[in-house]
């Protein structure tokens, strides 16, 4: 497999910090030519932020959430069939049966992975990271999760199948990552 | 169901950024290349035409609620039908099968399939943060929300399950570049090799910058008929293009969670996904094998909705051996990766085979040099549009940028568009157009047949 090329930027970084500006260049003089001419104009480009605060629920997961803030990781079990959910749900997908709450172990190994050398914005400080689907025994669907412990620079298709072992953060932040995986040792 | 034409389509210039225009005068761009095609002055049309189906798909792009109507609006097509339709990556195969489902139904004669994206607005970073809001935020964004990552995911497996190579994704990204190339519609035409794609920056790994689509603004517009509707079109405009017929439509979902896809068993795999060239003794023994070795489906390698859009859609079109069948597929490649599970769900080859079918030089052009030793002679070319990669990929309107294409290649018109016949399927006859949503969620199919 063929390795990043260290390179030099020749692009100088765009931001968008730019100048405040109150006018832009227009004809003085209002004439049958000028006002023709104005379809030649190019775009007039406003920044224009936008912030929100959501209140998001997490419903009837909530009580996963909860289980991580006490170092619990916990699966959805369909009552009838026992199809086993390890990202929870509230009702089965095959069933349509309200699921009960089981735990899962917190071992599990990598179903597969990828390592994020790139990201969305809220996420770019932290590349490169690594995402896992984790397979747990006894649970017939995967969980996502981030990955920390394996060099991120030397992605191999070996991961798959390792064993990895559930972390969680002692400070919740009540987020999926409340739980990461690491590989186990030994 | 009434037999629907696609008659004829248009495409804006796809660009990273179109400044210039605010999206209804992009996607006027879009109408009025198609009001030309077709050879219609718009109060003509206008007297013509029942209604529109608009599609885009992200409120958050646009920051412009209802904008689908100021589409309809700016087009001066009020007070007639429209509404719009959103389904991630899926959104513009889904405005087609809409305005289809409008002239099947008998509900309109004449319709318009109208879809854009303006994606332009924010950064390349926070435009992936708004794609990636189509994932459960809940559960899925929050651990670290990039769509790239997600297909990444995938295709690890599947190299994992299958051999496949990143040499074998990266026969995706030349081919599809080359043919771009020659389309000056798209908005990345370059000549690359295999190393080019490799040495290309990582997004995540294996795939680098060049396996990956690019974010663009851009419009898209076709338009459908019933048979009347069609009779009324060439009647006002006193010339007839030639006649493609949509043969049929198909869709299918999956769960919105990757890590929620089932791994079902080799029965049922038989029972609910296996297509008809799947049924002979040779491929069960080919998949029991593969069952034996521990794939299971569809697992995190394979598109069940893709699957599942490609058998209602071939079976409603009789299609009973996809490769040999239908002679070019305009598929939605937004990552090499995607593009070579395509070929397994489309049925293109078997599961756990797209590696190979992406080196094998069978979904290549028969007419262009791609600098690359092809073992096979071409037997359906995939994406001879250069397809999302090279294309670019605004949304809303891909879908319909696929069938336009297509249209265009069944009608043997891809020189009058294009300014050269390099990109023309030679003697096409029928083509398929696939679009596709999130991690597999939504799929269309649709088959577009070129009438005798």
């Amino acid at each position: 497999m063929t390795e990043n090329k260290k390179t030099i930027k020749t692009k100088m970084e765009e931001t968008e910090d730019g100048s405040v500006l109150f006018n832009v260049p227009f004809p003085t003089e209002l004439t049958e030519e000028t006002l023709a001419s104005l379809k030649k104009m190019g775009p007039i480009l406003v920044k224009d932020p936008y912030a929100i605060t959501y209140l998001h629920s997490y419903g009837q997961d909530s009580p996963w959430f909860a289980g991580l803030s006490n170092k619990v990781l916990l699966g959805s079990r369909d009552p009838e069939t026992g199809y086993t959910y390890a990202t929870p749900r509230g009702h089965a997908m095959h069933t349509g049966q309200e699921t009960d709450w089981i735990v899962l172990p917190q071992e599990g190994k990598i179903h597969t992975f990828t390592v994020c050398h790139f990201g969305s914005e809220t996420f770019l400080p932290e590349t490169p990271y690594i995402l896992v689907q984790v397979e747990f025994e006894g649970a017939d669907t995967l969980l996502l999760g981030r990955l920390i412990g394996l060099d991120p620079n030397e992605a191999s298709l070996d991961w798959i199948g390792m064993k990895v072992q559930a972390k969680f953060r002692r400070l919740s932040k009540f987020k999926p990552t409340d739980v990461y995986f690491v590989p186990t040792e030994g | 169901m009434r037999a629907v034409y696609a008659v004829s389509g248009g495409v804006s210039k796809f660009a990273k950024a179109r400044p210039d225009k605010t999206f209804p005068a992009l996607v006027k761009e879009a109408y009025d290349y198609m009001l030309a095609d077709v050879g219609l002055e718009h109060p003509q049309f206008y007297e013509l035409v029942d209604g529109s189906v608009v599609s885009y798909f992200s409120d958050h792009f646009a920051r412009q609620l209802m904008a689908g109507i100021m589409v309809q609006d700016y087009l001066g097509l009020l007070p007639k039908p429209s509404h719009r339709v959103e389904g991630g990556g899926a959104t513009g195969g889904i405005c087609f099968q809409e305005a289809y489902k409008s002239v099947a139904s008998g509900d309109m004669d004449v319709a318009l399939a109208m879809g854009f994206e303006s994606m332009s607005h924010v950064n390349t970073w926070k435009g992936n943060e708004f794609i990636a809001l189509a994932s459960d935020t809940s559960f899925d964004y929050p651990v670290g929300g990039f769509y790239s990552g997600y297909y990444a995911m995938m295709v690890t497996r599947h190299m994992k399950e299958f051999g496949t190579t990143v040499e074998q994704l990266a026969h995706v990204s030349v081919k599809n570049h080359m043919n771009a190339y020659y389309n000056p519609y798209s908005q990345k035409r370059r000549k690359l090799t295999i190393q080019d794609v490799r040495d290309a920056p990582m997004v995540a790994w294996p795939l680098t910058r060049l396996d990956i689509c690019v974010m663009s603004d851009g419009a898209a517009v076709v338009l459908l008929a019933s048979e009347d509707g069609l009779a009324k079109l060439e009647k006002a405009a006193g010339r007839r293009l030639p006649h493609v017929k949509v043969a049929a439509i198909g869709r299918g979902t999956d769960a919105m969670r990757m890590a929620d896809r089932p791994h079902q068993s080799y029965d049922d795999f038989y029972r609910y996904n296996a297509l008809p060239n799947e049924m002979d003794a040779d491929s069960k023994a080919y998949y029991k094998a593969l069952w034996e070795k521990g794939f299971r489906y569809p697992g995190v390698h394979s598109f069940r909705a893709g699957r599942m859009a490609s058998k209602q859609a071939y079976q409603r079109a009789g299609i009973t051996r996809p490769a040999q069948e239908i002679d070019f597929v305009e598929l939605h490649d937004a990552y090499t990766s995607s593009e070579i599970q395509t070929y397994e769900d489309m049925g293109l080859c078997r599961y756990g085979e797209g590696g190979p079918f992406a080196a094998s030089g069978k979904a290549f052009l028969p007419n262009v040099d791609y600098g690359l030793d092809l073992p096979e002679p071409s037997q359906v070319p995939v994406n001879p549009s250069g397809g999302l990669i090279a294309c670019g990929h605004p949304v809303g309107a891909t879908g319909l940028m696929q069938a336009v294409f297509a249209i265009w290649q069944l009608q043997h018109r891809i020189k009058d568009h294009f300014g050269n016949d390099t990109l023309q399927v030679p003697h096409a006859k029928r083509g398929a157009i696939h679009s596709h949503a999130g991690t597999g969620t939504y799929v269309t199919v649709s088959i577009l047949e070129r009438e005798a």
